[in-house]
């Protein structure tokens, strides 16, 4: 069984986390004393119906004020798949937490209010997704319930949607009407739009093709940790000397000819190990040890890779940044901490090109700076190379994040655009 | 050419997701610890620590907090393992915090040391100047831990804030932490009951003899069965009767309910979790019944 990540987006109230608790309700993996809680909760509130957000709306402050601040990690399986669901926040003011839902997914579901057709917030979150590289995106167009379930408004929306989705590199897109409160096209055909010949979401989740999105073609791996028992008794560990980490691209093979960077030097790889015993093969997301046929200089933030085909070694980088520091903001000059891989370095701004107003994806190229949840285009220059991969290309060797040194908070999400060095 | 499918199984891919997670924590801290309960989480945790660092020792100690209301059978079996490993094990005593004033003893019926729990687990976080702690919480769980970074930072008093959390991209996790603050990590938060319980079986890891079904002297209380022991304190019309009941998830005695199970090995457990329709914690913890944010609240003061 394979697992599917996907996030929810879109704009505050269209119906996210109602969706995700009648997905959650329909596939029969509300627990009865959740659902117990839920009622208890909605009752005593007033509610004519059950609230399902409540089941991914957790915090106090959540339940208070009805809408979501933070992402929601939930969990189901059919017997298809395993899903890890990111049910995160319309609100504008939480966007930086809607980026990290979103960043490990491998499915976007954004939501619109059918009434409300397609809002800024709605092309902000789609525009963030294609951003983030999700590769599959599902416009879900929600309470159809309050449009008669209306063929021509559905229409009408995924006409707008379409015409704004041209302008960005959008993947894999798929639309669907729903209505997330009462079911319908959630896990079955509705019989209240029979003009909709498309699947439900739910047999689009279990369905969409994602094996083929991985990077198996550039072997990546970032060394993370390196491993000597240092058991001087032991004659099999003596000398042992292995490097630890997540493989990032390609498919590794004892025997195989690999390059250490930044050195440069070629060798083989002698053994890929496990605690379960050594592997005939290794690839992306398999956490093993490696190890080298020869005596190389190797440690944390090196990059094992094939020669010929490498990542760039940069020290210049182009970036797209969203920035989520509530603080200072982003600047021309400004100098923060950068985590790439398994590697960090200090960073300086060194031109902000452009911000993107993400309601038009006009890029405005006398922006002086990028406050919170604003996105833009920068150089940066680096302390020490990076071994870097364009974000399309490779979404473990293209992403960093950017730390503000006074702080410590993450303030930057950066998504490598033109690796040059 | 026979193209081979790159496909990884869903334990696979959690294995090395908590591995990462481990590595990321050995590398970037200066002393890290894992939060060791014998409980089947903290169990599967520490086999991902002997598979992250083989063939090396575990480079961090374990820590129990040790309420003294523990299942005697659990802590024979915590002492057991460690004794396996070699490795170095802390235990943070709530009966020391409580003959040093730190906390003092609830009392009546309902008394337990729940809660007393986060001030013996701070002050041993900050004695032995820890500035990573492992915990093998998952967001199935519970809803406030389903909100819950992987990194998530506690400040010089161990609270945690749920409204200004660090954003947490990709599998970049932000480390950095000035002195007296930490850091707990959850290299289990993606995984579900039922994901431990097949890795069990698959990795056939042995766990205390309470999660299989035997007998024991029970009460009920609040719909819960309570153990009958000398530190739950039982009012007279709570009467003793005995059963066949086994635990699905370990916490004190005073808090931690039994279900009536005859489940009698690994694959009994799982297939009556397959279809059981009530949560663990909703089962067996009297600690989340108290209000509907009970979880929050604790863990906003440091809880686990
Ligand atoms: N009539 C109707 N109401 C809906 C539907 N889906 C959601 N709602 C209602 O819309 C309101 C907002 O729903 P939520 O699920 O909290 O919205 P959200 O998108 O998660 O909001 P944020 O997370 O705060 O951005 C609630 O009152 C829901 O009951 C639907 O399909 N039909
Ligand atoms: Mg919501």
């Amino acid at each position: 069984m394979d697992i599917l990540r996907f996030a929810t987006a879109g704009s505050v109230d269209d119906g996210k986390s109602t969706l995700i608790g009648r997905l959650l309700f329909d596939s029969k993996a509300i627990f009865e004393d959740q659902l117990e809680a839920v009622e208890r909760t909605s009752r005593d509130r007033g509610t004519e119906y059950t609230d399902l957000s409540l089941l991914t709306d957790g915090l106090r402050a959540e339940r208070e004020q009805g809408i979501t601040i933070d992402v929601a990690y939930r969990y189901f399986a059919t017997p298809k798949r395993k899903f890890i669901i990111a049910d995160t926040p319309g609100h504008i003011q939480y966007t930086r937490n809607m980026v990290t839902g979103a960043s490990t997914a491998d499915l976007a579901i954004v939501l619109i209010d059918a009434r409300k057709g397609v809002l800024e917030q709605s092309r902000r979150h789609a525009f963030l997704t294609t951003l983030l590289r999700v590769p599959h995106l599902v416009l879900a167009v929600n309470k159809m319930d309050l449009v008669d379930y209306s063929e021509d408004r559905f229409n009408e929306i995924r006409e707008e949607f379409t015409a704004f989705a041209s302008k960005l590199s959008a993947p894999d897109l798929t639309f669907i009407p729903i209505s997330a409160l009462h079911g319908d096209n959630v896990v079955s055909r509705s019989e209240s739009m029979p003009w909709y010949e498309g699947t439900s979401l739910m047999h689009h989740l279990e369905n969409v093709h994602i094996a083929s999105d991985r990077n198996l073609v550039d072997v990546r791996f970032p060394v993370q940790y390196v491993i000597r028992p240092q058991k001087a008794t032991d004659p099999a560990f003596h000398d042992y000397r292995g490097y630890a980490g997540q493989i990032a691209g390609g498919v590794l093979k004892p025997g195989d000819e690999v390059m250490h960077l930044p050195s440069g030097l070629t060798t083989r790889i002698s053994s890929i190990d496990t605690f379960d015993g050594p592997v005939d093969e290794a690839f992306p997301p398999m956490s093993v040890t490696i190890r080298l046929a020869d005596d190389i200089d190797v440690s944390r933030g090196d990059m094992i890779c094939r020669p010929n085909n490498q990542p760039e070694a940069a020290q210049e980088l182009e970036a797209m940044i969203c920035w989520m520091g509530d603080g200072a903001k982003l600047m021309p000059r400004s100098k923060l901490l950068i985590k790439h891989t398994t590697r960090t370095a200090r960073a300086l701004v060194r031109d902000l090109h452009y911000r993107l107003d993400v309601n038009t994806l006009h890029r405005d190229e006398s922006a002086e700076s990028l406050s919170l949840n604003e996105i833009g285009r920068v150089s940066l220059r680096i302390t020490q190379p990076l071994f870097v991969d364009d974000y399309s290309r490779n979404r473990m060797t293209g992403g960093f994040i950017l730390v503000d040194e006074a702080t410590n908070s993450t303030v930057g999400a950066g998504m490598i655009v033109d690796a040059r060095s | 050419m026979l193209q081979r499918d790159y496909t990884t199984s869903q334990l696979d891919v959690l294995e090395a997701e908590a591995i990462h997670i481990m590595r990321e924590v050995a590398a970037e801290f200066e002393r890290p610890c894992l939060l060791f309960s014998g409980g089947k989480d903290s169990i599967v945790m520490l086999r991902i620590a002997e598979k992250a660092f083989w063939p090396a020792p575990i480079p961090f100690p374990l820590m129990h907090v040790d309420t003294g209301h523990n299942f005697p059978e659990v802590i024979e079996f915590r002492d057991r393992r460690v004794a396996e490993l070699g490795a170095r094990l802390v235990v943070a005593s709530v009966q020391s915090s409580i003959d040093a004033g730190r906390v003092v003893e609830e009392t009546g019926r309902r008394a337990s040391r729940n809660r007393l729990q986060t001030t013996t687990l701070l002050d041993a976080i900050e004695e032995q100047q820890f500035d990573a702690v492992f915990g093998g919480a998952r967001r199935d769980e519970e809803k406030a831990r389903a909100k819950e970074r992987i990194f998530s930072f506690r400040d010089d008093f161990g609270q945690w804030d749920p409204k200004n959390q660090r954003p947490e991209l990709w599998n970049l996790y932000n480390a950095k932490i000035r002195q007296g603050e930490h850091i707990r990590v959850f290299p289990l938060s993606n995984w579900t009951e039922l994901d431990i319980w097949d890795y069990i079986r698959r990795e056939e890891i042995e766990i205390p003899s309470i999660y299989f079904a035997h007998t024991r002297k029970v009460f009920e209380r609040d719909g819960m069965l309570l153990s009958d022991a000398d530190v739950v304190n039982r009012a007279d019309d709570e009467t003793v009767f005995e059963t066949t009941v086994r635990y699905r998830t370990v916490g004190d005695m005073t808090c931690t309910g039994a279900v009536q199970s005859a489940a009698a090995n690994v694959d009994d457990i799982i297939a009556e979790i397959a279809v059981t329709r009530i949560t663990e914690r909703g089962a067996t913890r009297a600690d989340d019944r108290a209000s509907e944010a009970a979880m929050e609240d604790r863990k906003r003061e440091g809880y686990f």
